[in-house]
């Protein structure tokens, strides 16, 4: 417990939440250090904001402790915690005639005397806050009166000026278009790296989730299933459990969704390789045709999708040769089908490997296009 | 308008000071303003002019400032409360709750042959004023559309003014005339004394509002960003409820139900000085309520005179406008 106390800036030790005295979610524990970043994934409803809820003590937990720098938050006063803890919340506010530049200043809240007049230094450090976020123009524009994403950072921005540290955020990416997912992750990742700024999220985009996490907690069922690094949580189709995917598919190691293979015997074969497989099994899917795919060693980009969308993949191990085996499969295959597409490109892999060249032979009189 | 606070409030200031005069020198008789510098000044010679102005029309007049700019903060309070550009003490029903609680402490006391003093009255009102907010609360839990919250409000101020009715119905027929005329919404009759204890009460909430500012700048974010930044979200809801129950139950016992003031002068002092600063929103709602109510005043006594119209019927004629433009507004920013 000594270690853990020391060792961590946040941890919960047996923290269960949920609401009227019933448990929704369990013994919860997680902890991370200074300058990292934990995010919550899991499905929709799984508790994931009643959790963050907890942590920023807008509900109270059912039972357990939570850390901050070594005091149980709860003991700790309104305006202490204020002074090392922010947040950035899903629900959506309008207040009226607020400049962003006032929704920013209102994060000095903590810090300003009676009357909340800011100082020179309280100026330079909203100033600062929006400079990160690269708010600036919309300093003097209306809050209610931007967009979505230009909001977001604005709230961002709220956040910091409150000069927490540790910053917790529920789905903060829900409302951004990709661009400003990126940037707006990066920002956080920069200021963890930099400012050695603590955050928690939330979120719902699993490849970003394992792009800027240090540890990742799942929620799943009622308690935290599995918390470690994104490593350690993405691996052996435990994603698929976690959200208990039935239709489709979800490739962990390169964090690729696709829509679920069409059914049946295969009926078009796709001569591929190099990523130029990709798009003809996108299509087929889209058009509902089983096919059939090879010849694809296991480190080909084309691999994992034609693992997901093919009927049958015709493989080879990574910078392995083409075995007599695999050459006769796709034949095999290829006589079951009533047409053969060919994705390759005329040089390259079918000049250094006559296979390529024996297979397409094979098939002329299928070959379409 | 923006960051030129001070040319806005100096504005507002001159309208308040020349409606105050206007009140003061046009009436049943008109009195021209030396007369009435005289008359202040307590100088001799202005005669029975000096009577009507000091008796009758100042102190009508400064209760209407200290009553129009109590109900406009009032107004502020709710709106910030329930996050609602349209709740009021007049349109939430809690004007009414403390009419009927003013009309039957009144009753009952004529009845017994007693006159009630103005801490009575206030006393009752604040009572019947925590009634009403009570309901309004009750029914907010259920109901998150502001729309709904609004019509019932109203519902709540139709049942307790049929009640009030009725009650005045069993008034003696010598007290009906007053109690009529207090019903409706009135600032006649108002002396010296009344407006002592009224400017003491309303003053006083209002300094305790504007030491608020802070934490209802907090507050407009809404409950949780405010709590995140360590308000006790708890302790200041309860002091929005009681402080703005205090004024519009300090108007009510003194000038009846006044309608549409606590909408519509937060709204137009928004849109007049561009901010949602309450620093600035607090004072200038107040200057404002002031102003409105003067104008309205004046307009109640002077437009039919002899015969005077009630207050609420003015403020309706202008405010009822500015909630209706509200509504619209916000329609249409959801839509478009």
């Amino acid at each position: 417990m000594n270690a853990v106390r020391e060792e961590f800036y946040f941890y919960t030790k047996g923290l269960t939440v949920g609401y009227q005295g019933i448990a929704l979610i369990r013994d919860i524990e997680i902890h991370l250090r200074r300058g990292e970043v934990l995010t919550f994934i899991g499905p929709n409803g799984a508790g994931k904001t009643t959790v963050l809820r907890n942590i920023i003590r807008q509900l109270k937990p059912l039972d357990g402790v939570i850390v901050l720098d070594g005091k149980e938050i709860r003991q700790q006063s309104g305006r202490e915690l204020a002074a090392s803890l922010s947040v950035m919340l899903t629900e959506r506010i309008r207040p009226e005639r607020m400049t962003c530049r006032e929704v920013v200043e209102s994060g000095r809240y903590p810090y300003t005397g009676r009357f909340g007049k800011l100082s020179e230094q309280d100026h330079q450090v909203v100033e600062d806050a929006m400079r990160l976020v690269h708010a600036e123009d919309l300093a003097s524009l209306d809050f209610d009166r931007i967009s979505d994403g230009q909001r977001q950072r604005v709230m961002l921005a709220r956040a910091l000026s409150q000069e927490p540290e540790l910053i917790v955020l529920d789905e903060p990416t829900s409302f951004l278009d990709i661009r400003h997912k990126l940037e707006f992750l990066s920002v956080l990742e920069r200021l963890a790296r930099e400012r050695k700024l603590s955050v928690i999220l939330s979120l719902h985009e699993l490849d970003l989730a394992e792009r800027i996490s240090d540890k990742i907690a799942c929620i799943h069922g009622d308690r935290v299933e599995r918390f470690g690094t994104p490593e350690e949580i993405f691996s052996c189709g435990y994603i698929r459990r976690l959200y208990e995917i039935e239709v489709g598919n979800y490739d962990e190691r390169t964090g690729t969704v696709e829509l679920p293979a069409p059914e049946g015997r295969p009926q078009v074969f796709v001569l591929a390789g190099n990523g130029s497989g990709i798009p003809v099994y996108r299509r087929l899917q889209r058009q509902g045709v089983p096919f059939a795919t090879g010849i694809l060693w296991e480190n080909d980009q084309d691999y994992p999708v034609a693992r997901m969308l093919a009927a049958e993949v015709v493989g080879e191990r990574a910078f392995g040769r083409i075995r007599k085996e695999s050459t006769e499969r796709a034949k095999e295959l290829i006589d079951g089908c009533r047409e053969v597409i060919c994705a390759l490109r005329p040089t390259g892999e079918m000049e250094l490997y006559p296979e390529f060249g024996e297979l397409l032979e094979y098939a002329k009189d299928k070959i379409s296009g | 308008m923006r960051d030129n606070y001070g040319i806005a409030f100096l504005l507002l200031i001159i309208l308040t000071v020349v409606f105050l005069g206007m009140n003061l020198c046009i009436g049943s008789v008109n009195i021209p303003l030396s007369e009435v510098l005289l008359a202040l000044g307590n100088r001799k010679g202005a005669g029975i002019s000096r009577d009507i102005i000091l008796g009758i029309r100042f102190p009508r007049a400064l209760a209407a400032v200290v009553l129009g700019g109590a109900l406009a903060l009032s107004g502020y309070l709710l709106q910030t409360f329930f996050h609602n550009p349209i709740a009021g003490p007049f349109i939430l029903g809690i004007s009414s709750g403390a009419k009927l609680a003013v009309a039957l402490v009144m009753v009952l006391s004529l009845k017994m042959m007693l006159r009630p003093g103005s801490g009575t009255m206030i006393a009752a009102a604040f009572a019947g004023a925590m009634l009403s907010m009570g309901v309004v609360l009750l029914m907010s839990r259920v109901m998150d559309r502001m729309s709904m919250l609004v019509v019932s409000g109203v519902m709540i101020g139709y049942i307790c003014s049929a009640v009030t009715d009725f009650i005045v119905a069993f008034a003696d027929d010598a007290d009906i005339v007053n109690l009529h005329n207090w019903s409706k919404g009135s600032f006649s009759g108002i002396g010296w004394e009344d407006v002592a204890v009224m400017s003491a009460v309303a003053l006083t909430a209002s300094v305790f509002v504007f030491l608020l500012s802070k934490q209802i700048g907090a507050y407009e974010l809404g409950e949780a960003y405010a709590r995140s930044l360590g308000l006790d979200v708890m302790r200041f809801r309860v002091l929005l409820v009681l402080l703005s129950s205090i004024l519009s139950a300090c108007v009510t016992a003194f000038a009846g139900p006044v309608s549409f003031v606590g909408v519509a002068v937060p709204h137009l002092v928004r849109s007049f000085f561009r901010t949602a600063r309450p620093m600035i929103l607090i004072p200038a709602c107040f200057l404002g309520g002031a102003a409105f109510a003067l104008f309205s005043d004046l307009l109640a006594r002077t437009l039919l005179a002899p015969t005077e119209l009630s207050i609420s019927t003015v403020t309706a004629v202008f405010g009822a406008p500015v909630v209706i433009f509200i509504l619209v507004r916000r329609r249409k920013g959801r839509t478009g």
